[in-house]
């Protein structure tokens, strides 16, 4: 009796995430009484040491533009969300910061976008160079089908980071350490990662990402499909690499972007439409659609 | 009221549902069951007809290798070899086993015996020279016509060319142990023969086993290079899609095509010899290429993006993405593909007929470069022959081609899941 509507309520929510409608910008205006301006970004989108400095950022799929006039600084050592109704493009802003977005075959990006004063999509500018830098941690964990020892040490190998066995050992102790995750699996380095439970798994991923000490993180909804024990941990251990790593955290669940973020960024069809402390979005958001959103009204 | 006619209507639906599903799954059964029998009628016919072909009939003979009767006094000496008589021990002794044949006999009697017997029996004193003079138990081939009426007496398929009289003495030497039918090694010792009791496979495995090779080192690594290329380098324009295109219909091309191929091209145009694995290897590899090339592929396609969004999240260059993670995933489907193609390849026998792979060849191949022929063209040799007794040895090859089929396959099946459990 329980579980009947529990499946019809899964579905009815699967569909509506897959076809949902979103709100034409016409008619979110006329209920919420206050418009987007492209371009225009309510609170306090610059910052002064800025790591990331990105200015009227445009991303195109085809003839589609899925990122419209986007300005943006991300601080150094900070953590910033990007939380938004799905299709809005906090994903693939997030992908354009390390320039995955370069397989997809018709994917264009417009604007500027400086690492450090360093322009990303310069011709000369190296992709392997870029990623060791601006590490990425995806929505499912995806370890490699290697043992977990070889999961952690495959990016310092390829880049040459540790030239003896001793270092590479360090190297791996140390990630599996600051990821939280040493004390369970140091008796198994060798069994294979895809046999640990999904929060290990990603957990693992996050390790991996550092093992390679990356400046900037970027998470696109790392806790997607994890568990709420999971997600505590993998928070948690977001808390801890805020302390030397910039993060970017693209999410789906407002308590986790309130939890481990600094700033909070909200973006709506592509747009950036407002930009502050995350206790500012969440207690008092400047703009309409903000409150909208972060209040359930729609998305 | 409308909750019980709906559950009734609900219930109706089932009951036809449910016979639907019964009827789907008998088809099912039925579809399984005509393949399965298909494939128990041709092995019994094959190996029903063809287990004859691994029996040879052989005459166990006390030789007295008289020196006056063979007009020999040194077997080391290569003239008198030459001169030398060794028809005549091997009818005298046959002659002694044989209660009242007389002299008048003699032809009858010596037309059991093979035609290639002497030349056994010169070679054997070739190599043991002190034999002469001595009196030695030799075990030789029977004529092909002794073979079919000790294997197939009364079997109305086959004729049996022995007189009344020949077909007694047999009888009689059966039952003495004179004649009797054994393994037959002389099938798995030599290469094809006119006289069937001779002909033997393994000129035809070693032409098989020296084309495969060619086949195999050529097209899998082009193969895989091709598919990986393709996959994970080419821009998506047009060209790609029209080399697409083009291999999946090179798939689907007769294969004698390719075989015209090769004789225009690696015969005519490049002046290589006729007959030989190295031509061979080259034409099944053009042949093969293609369903390499369309697995290779599927495999490649089926390693989950996420493994690729992994490696170069990290910083692994295209190169490395591919060759520490898209390859050993995608190299059990690979493996499987390529061996599926060898299967086919080892099976063919259009393209090597045009390359001349179909010449009478008796020796056995010693190289890439030496005249050779093919199982199944052997099969095809034999099969096409007059000569009832090469029926069942073509039988018999057919079988051995089989094995090597199976034996591939299993192949593949095995490494496939080694590599797996690895991964």
């Amino acid at each position: 009796m329980t579980s009947i509507p529990a499946n019809a309520n899964m579905s009815e929510k699967t569909l509506h995430d897959e076809n949902q409608e979103l709100p034409t910008l016409a008619e979110e205006a006329s209920h919420t009484g206050e418009s987007i301006v492209e371009g225009k970004t309510v609170g306090t989108p610059y910052a002064d040491d800025a790591k990331f400095k990105l200015r009227d950022v445009e991303v195109f799929y085809g003839e589609n533009r899925a990122i419209k006039n986007v300005s943006l600084d991300i601080a150094t050592n900070e953590v910033i969300a990007f939380i938004g109704p799905s299709g809005c493009g906090k994903s693939t802003f997030l992908r354009s910061l390390n320039r995955m977005n370069d397989s997809v075959e018709s994917c264009r990006v417009k604007g500027t976008l400086e690492l450090d004063g360093q322009d990303l999509y310069d011709p000369r500018q190296d992709v392997v160079e870029l990623r060791a830098r601006v590490g990425m941690v995806f929505q499912k964990p995806n370890p490699f089908p290697k043992s977990i020892y070889d999961n952690v040490a495959y990016g310092p190998r390829i880049h040459g980071l540790a030239n003896r066995k001793s270092d590479l050992d360090d190297i791996v102790e140390s990630s599996l350490r600051k990821a939280g995750l040493w004390d369970e699996v140091k008796d198994r380095l060798d069994a294979t990662a895809t046999g640990m439970s999904g929060g290990q798994q990603q957990r693992l991923c996050i390790a991996r990402t550092i093992a390679v000490s990356p400046e900037v993180v970027l998470m696109d909804e790392p806790c997607s499909a994890l568990d709420p024990i999971a997600t505590a941990k993998v928070e948690e251990l977001i808390a801890e690499l805020s302390q030397s790593y910039t993060i970017v955290i693209v999410t789906h669940s407002m308590q986790q972007a309130a939890r481990v973020s600094h700033r909070t960024a909200y973006f709506h069809l592509g747009h950036l439409v407002e930009v502050n402390d995350t206790s500012t979005v969440f207690t008092a958001p400047e703009h309409q659609m903000t409150e909208s959103y972060i209040t359930g009204r729609f998305g | 009221m409308t909750n019980h006619t709906q559950a009734e209507i609900v219930r109706q639906s089932l009951k036809k549902r449910y016979r639907k599903e019964k009827r789907f799954r008998a088809y099912g059964i039925l579809a399984i069951a005509i393949a399965l029998s298909a494939l128990v009628v041709l092995f019994t016919d094959i190996i029903g007809k063809g287990y004859t072909g691994f029996m040879k009939t052989s005459l166990n003979l006390e030789v007295e290798l008289n020196q006056e009767m063979m007009f020999l006094d040194d077997a080391t000496d290569p003239k008198q070899i030459r001169m030398a008589d060794f028809v005549e021990p091997l009818v005298q002794a046959l002659m002694k086993e044989i209660p009242g044949a007389t002299e008048a006999d003699r032809d009858e009697v010596r037309t059991l015996i093979n035609p290639y017997a002497s030349a056994d029996l010169r070679e054997a004193l070739v190599n043991n020279p002190e034999w002469l003079g001595t009196t030695r138990e030799m075990n030789l081939l029977a004529h092909t016509d002794v073979d079919v009426y000790a294997k197939h007496a009364g079997d109305s398929a086959y004729s049996i060319k022995l007189s009344e009289q020949q077909r007694e003495w047999v009888d009689q030497l059966v039952e003495k142990g004179v004649v009797e039918v054994g393994f037959n090694d002389t099938f798995f010792k030599g290469g094809d023969s006119r006289d069937p009791s001779r002909a033997g496979i393994l000129g035809a495995v070693v032409g098989s086993l020296l084309t495969m090779f060619i086949t195999l080192i050529l097209s899998f690594p082009i193969g895989v290079a091709a598919a990986i290329y393709l996959e994970e380098f080419a821009p998506q324009n047009k060209l790609t899609d029209f080399i697409e295109v083009n291999i999946n219909n090179l798939a689907a091309v007769p294969s004698i095509i390719f075989g015209l191929l090769g004789l225009a091209v690696f015969i005519g145009l490049f002046g290589m010899p006729r007959s030989v694995p190295v031509v061979g290897g080259l034409v099944l590899t053009l042949m093969t290429l293609p369903t390499i090339i369309i697995s290779s592929r599927a495999a490649i396609k089926s390693v989950p993006p996420s493994i690729r969004e992994a490696a170069s999240g990290i910083g692994a260059s295209k190169m490395q993405v591919v060759l520490h993670h898209v390859l050993p995933l995608a190299l059990p489907g690979m493996l499987t593909g390529s061996i599926i193609g060898m299967a086919q390849a080892l099976g063919e026998t259009a393209p090597l007929l045009l390359i001349g792979m179909v010449a009478f060849i008796v020796d056995v191949p010693n190289g890439f470069l030496d005249s050779a022929t093919v199982l199944p063209v052997q099969v095809f040799l034999w099969a096409g022959s007059p000569e009832l007794a090469f029926i069942e040895r073509a039988s018999a090859a057919i079988m051995v081609l089989l094995s090597f089929l199976i034996s591939m396959n299993a192949l593949a099946i095995w490494l496939r899941k080694r590599l797996e459990r690895r991964w």
